[in-house]
């Protein structure tokens, strides 16, 4: 049996939350190290001296879209042809721009906090919501590309939620969306995912955002 | 919105809209386009070409800014590359609007590359494809991965690049001296040791993709600012110059391409026009 692929990053979400997503999705169990070892257990692996840092088929690799990309065609959620695969490329450069200006924001200014959600959730309704919306629509299938599960609908889905802890009515001009949800959620790996006991991490607090900083030294 | 050149297909039909490379790698996907063009031999030119703005014409002959002057000269063996694919450059907000509303750009914003019948936006998005399209993308998943890498780390330094004009004067020079030091301490030792221990011509698989290209696109745009941002690294010195050479490369590196110049003052002020006007 091949070995679980090992993740290291720090206790939280950040940049790494996307690919326990990916990899639950997939069905896929994690070994998980978190930040505090980082220097011992990474020395020399970190290509640009960043993490996230998987840990997997013999690779070291790092870079966030890297690891996801790979993931994703590894385990079957990348489309099956080099058209679906642009899609699912935009969409989940799409979502991930969303999700990094949520993964940011505990890390600026108390004062500027409330109005940075306020903005973020203001894009998720005006830019990235009615974009996706608009293709549930377009083709009435269950899932984003190629009527398929795919990498696309697992992040849009992880973004959803992210945005629904801002605002739990975010939804609510999205009835495409709101079924999409719902469908997803109710995979079972997905469903797994979600309950408690899984590797899924909550939202940054201060002590997470102190830990980072310590650790970055910024 | 869409320009079709006389005589080209209509899958030849890249309509590029772009923006300022607010976002990287634009003038890599001219690049990467160049250095297939060899292969397409009809030339019919799936060569989308995200564009810096900078210049305010579809064609060499009518831009002041480029440094080019005088008629494209390639090799009719690659196709009239000047036909094969279109650009609008985006120079008022109302442009931009009218993308929006006609709901060409899927997140409302550019660079947009349209190519086979899809609206493409999105930077990675676009690189990837061309990447996998024109085969430099490496052979196998664990090369596409290495690649992927290799282009996201660059790409973070090159957005520094990118961004750098858009900071305060007073704010430049201090930004200058910690790109520096980001290529320096973190970005080049990485490459010049990829290259050192495996003695290749290229980082990934012996062969040429979108790794080259963007690292050379960076490099290159880097030592336009700091000169002297090679003089530790031998070995990309040797690879830039090596790289630079490949006959597609060089055109496009030669008066007179699509290349974009680096920004100036009126790209500057175009951009906050459109944006924040």
């Amino acid at each position: 049996m091949a070995a679980k692929p090992k993740l290291y990053y720090f206790c939280g979400r950040g940049r790494m939350e996307a690919i326990r997503w990916l990899l639950a999705a997939a069905g896929v169990e994690v070994d998980s190290r978190w930040g505090r070892g980082r220097r011992r257990t990474t020395a020399g692996h970190l290509l640009f001296g960043q993490v996230p840092l998987v840990e997997i088929d013999g690779m070291m690799l790092t870079q966030t879209r890297a690891i996801l990309s790979y993931l994703a065609a590894k385990y079957n959620l990348y489309g099956k042809d080099l058209k679906e695969r642009a899609r699912i490329d935009m969409y989940t450069d799409g979502t991930m721009d969303l999700m990094l200006m949520i993964l940011a924001t505990p890390f600026s200014s108390p004062t500027n906090k409330e109005g940075s959600y306020a903005t973020i959730v203001q894009k998720a309704k005006t830019r990235y919501f009615p974009a996706f919306e608009k293709v549930l629509k377009g083709h009435g299938e269950d899932f984003l590309v190629g009527n398929a599960f795919s990498w696309a609908d697992v992040q849009l889905f992880e973004a959803i939620l992210m945005v629904e802890e801002l605002d739990a009515a975010v939804l609510s001009d999205f009835p495409q969306l709101k079924a999409f949800k719902a469908r997803v959620g109710n995979m079972p790996n997905m469903k797994k995912f979600l309950q408690p006991g899984s590797q899924r991490k909550p939202p940054a607090d201060d002590h997470y955002v102190k830990v980072v900083r310590d650790v970055l030294q910024f | 919105m869409c320009f079709h050149s006389p005589g080209s297909s209509s899958s030849a039909r890249v309509t590029v809209a772009v923006f300022p490379g607010l976002f990287s790698g634009w003038d890599s996907g001219s690049a990467l386009a160049h250095c297939q063009l060899k292969k397409d031999s009809s030339g019919a030119g799936l060569c989308p070409v995200p564009l810096f703005l900078g210049s305010k014409s579809l064609s060499p002959a009518h831009t002041p800014s480029n440094r080019g002057h005088g008629p494209p000269t390639y090799p009719e063996a690659c196709g009239n590359i000047w036909n094969s694919f279109d650009e609008e450059f985006l120079e008022t907000q109302e442009q931009l609007k009218k993308l929006q509303e006609e709901g060409h750009l899927m997140f409302q914003q550019v660079p947009m590359v349209e190519m086979d019948g899809m609206k493409l936006v999105q930077t990675r998005c676009i690189l990837h494809y061309i990447a996998d399209k024109h085969h430099l993308f490496g052979k196998n998943l664990k090369e596409r991965t290495m690649i992927d890498m290799y282009v996201e780390g660059t790409l973070d330094l090159l957005e520094t690049l990118i961004m750098h004009p858009f900071l305060k004067p007073a704010d430049q020079k201090k930004d200058l001296v910690a790109m520096a030091h980001k290529a320096i301490a973190l970005y080049f030792p990485v490459f010049e040791k990829v290259l050192r221990c495996s003695g290749e011509n290229f980082l990934v698989g012996n062969q040429l993709s979108l790794a080259d290209v963007i690292l050379l696109q960076t490099i290159l745009a880097m030592e336009e600012r700091i000169p002297t941002v090679l003089s530790a690294f031998p070995y990309l010195q040797d690879y830039t110059s090596r790289l630079s050479e490949i006959p597609t490369i060089k055109r496009f590196l030669e008066p007179g391409s699509k290349k974009k110049p680096p920004p100036d003052e009126q790209y500057v002020k175009t951009v906050y026009e459109v944006f924040l006007s």
